[in-house]
């Protein structure tokens, strides 16, 4: 099947010239909390990706006939419904790392993600490209978390996805693990780092600054003011 | 009591929802480039938290739980459908009720009142006290005092971005690069309770 232009950006767009997370300041609660390590970081993206690509869908199925006073409340529980049964689902299957997960798999639910596209997007569109452009905001969300969980278990736990792959001090190897990448704070720091990298490539993403700072003329004065 | 006031301070300060929870973060990081919106924001978050997280204790004891509406019947499953139901139903009539009687405290809270639906904080709030088993008594002060961490948050965010706006940071971090920093760091200090007790 071949692609249409359409199509194509809208899946592969969000990746990271308009990722949700980087560029977009939305979904990022649970970007930050789940991503210790790298198997709740991969669950909760394939949660995040589906719920959005099927909300998306079945707003953009029933757009028309959604009265524009109420939308909002139409739109939250057809997010809710979803989400109840991407968590009975993870129960069923994944108890574990569902329980790790506690409360964030509800907190898909006021996910700015999913409400933002719903709202921004799947309202004035059909069906496939609200789907597709669904996915490719859950596949920038999934990278972003990845990343993140990747630095922070590698470095904080020296493993991936449980397997140990750097010797800790502890168990007789040589690397020393690093806590604080496993405490809150560092996810913060990471991302802040990921945006700069983003930024840094992709100058046309740069804020404005509020205020420029002019060099000074008065040198030769010399006497402050 | 005692009890209380353990839990009162452990809300406020050690689990914080926005800096150790990363709950809220979406209005938290873009509402908080003033000090007056930021304590707008606030003020409404911690009402809303106030209430509904009482009112979905109340729900879930009464109405979802095994066996509490009729022998046999366990509705825990519509737990999340029902709480965000409530917390969006609370927010329109906290609206309705402030507009009648507080003309100028709904003016001052403006858009931020609706948005509030969607904020995590409000919704994590309801599900850790479901996840932490709390008493109706314990939700009422958890709901007090979780709102109130996540207003103090995010005013001491604020306060740190408006000075901030004056100094030279590096291109690609300025905006939203160099406030997670700071948010960062600011979790940090608040790590600093994390022995507290009482």
């Amino acid at each position: 099947m071949k692609m249409s232009p359409e199509a194509k950006h809208n899946l592969l767009d969000p990746l990271i010239g308009n990722n949700p997370i980087t560029l977009q300041i939305l979904g990022i609660c649970s970007a930050l909390a789940v991503t210790t390590s790298l198997k709740t970081a991969l669950l909760m993206s394939m949660a995040l990706t589906l719920v959005t690509a099927f909300s998306g869908a079945s707003i953009s199925a029933i757009r028309n006939h959604i009265p524009g006073s109420i939308r909002i409340i139409v739109q939250m529980t057809i997010i809710a419904s979803l989400v109840i049964v991407v968590d009975q689902l993870l129960k069923a299957f994944a108890y574990d790392t569902a329980k790790q997960l506690s409360v964030f798999v509800g907190l898909i639910i006021t996910n700015c993600i999913v409400m933002g596209r719903a709202e921004a997007y799947a309202m004035k569109n059909p069906v496939g490209l609200s789907f597709l452009d669904g996915i490719g905001n859950g596949l920038g969300y999934s990278l972003v978390l990845i990343v993140v969980a990747f630095f922070r278990e590698l470095f904080g736990a020296g493993a991936l996805l449980g397997y140990q792959i750097l010797p800790l001090t502890t168990e007789g190897g040589w690397y020393q693990s690093n806590g604080m990448l496993l405490l809150p704070p560092s996810a913060f720091f990471i991302i802040g780092l990921m945006i700069w990298a983003i930024r840094a490539w992709k100058p046309e993403q740069n804020e404005a600054p509020d205020f420029v700072i002019h060099e000074s003329h008065s040198h030769s004065t010399g006497e402050a003011h | 009591m005692e009890a209380y006031l353990s839990l009162f301070v452990k809300a406020v300060f050690v689990e914080n929802l926005a800096l150790s929870f990363f709950l809220g973060m979406c209005t938290f990081l873009a509402l908080s480039k003033k000090i007056e919106t930021a304590i707008g924001l606030g003020i409404a978050v911690a009402v809303v938290q106030a209430i509904t997280v009482p009112v979905n204790n109340l729900i879930l004891n009464f109405l979802l739980k095994d066996g509490s509406l009729m022998a046999g019947v366990d509705l825990t499953f519509l737990g999340l459908i029902s709480y965000i139901g409530v917390i969006a139903a609370m927010v329109q009539i906290l609206e309705m009720v402030l507009d009648k009687f507080m003309p100028s405290l709904y003016n001052a809270l403006g858009v931020f009142l609706p948005l509030i639906t969607v904020n995590c904080a409000i919704l994590g709030g309801s599900l850790f006290m479901v996840e932490r088993d709390y008493t109706f008594g314990e939700s009422a002060v958890y709901g007090i005092s979780s709102g109130l961490g996540w207003a103090l948050a995010v005013v001491a965010l604020a306060g740190v971005r408006e000075k901030l706006k004056y100094s030279d940071v590096p291109k690609g971090l300025q905006g939203l690069g160099i406030t997670f920093i700071t948010v960062g760091l600011m979790s940090m200090g608040f790590m600093a309770f994390s022995g507290v007790q009482l």
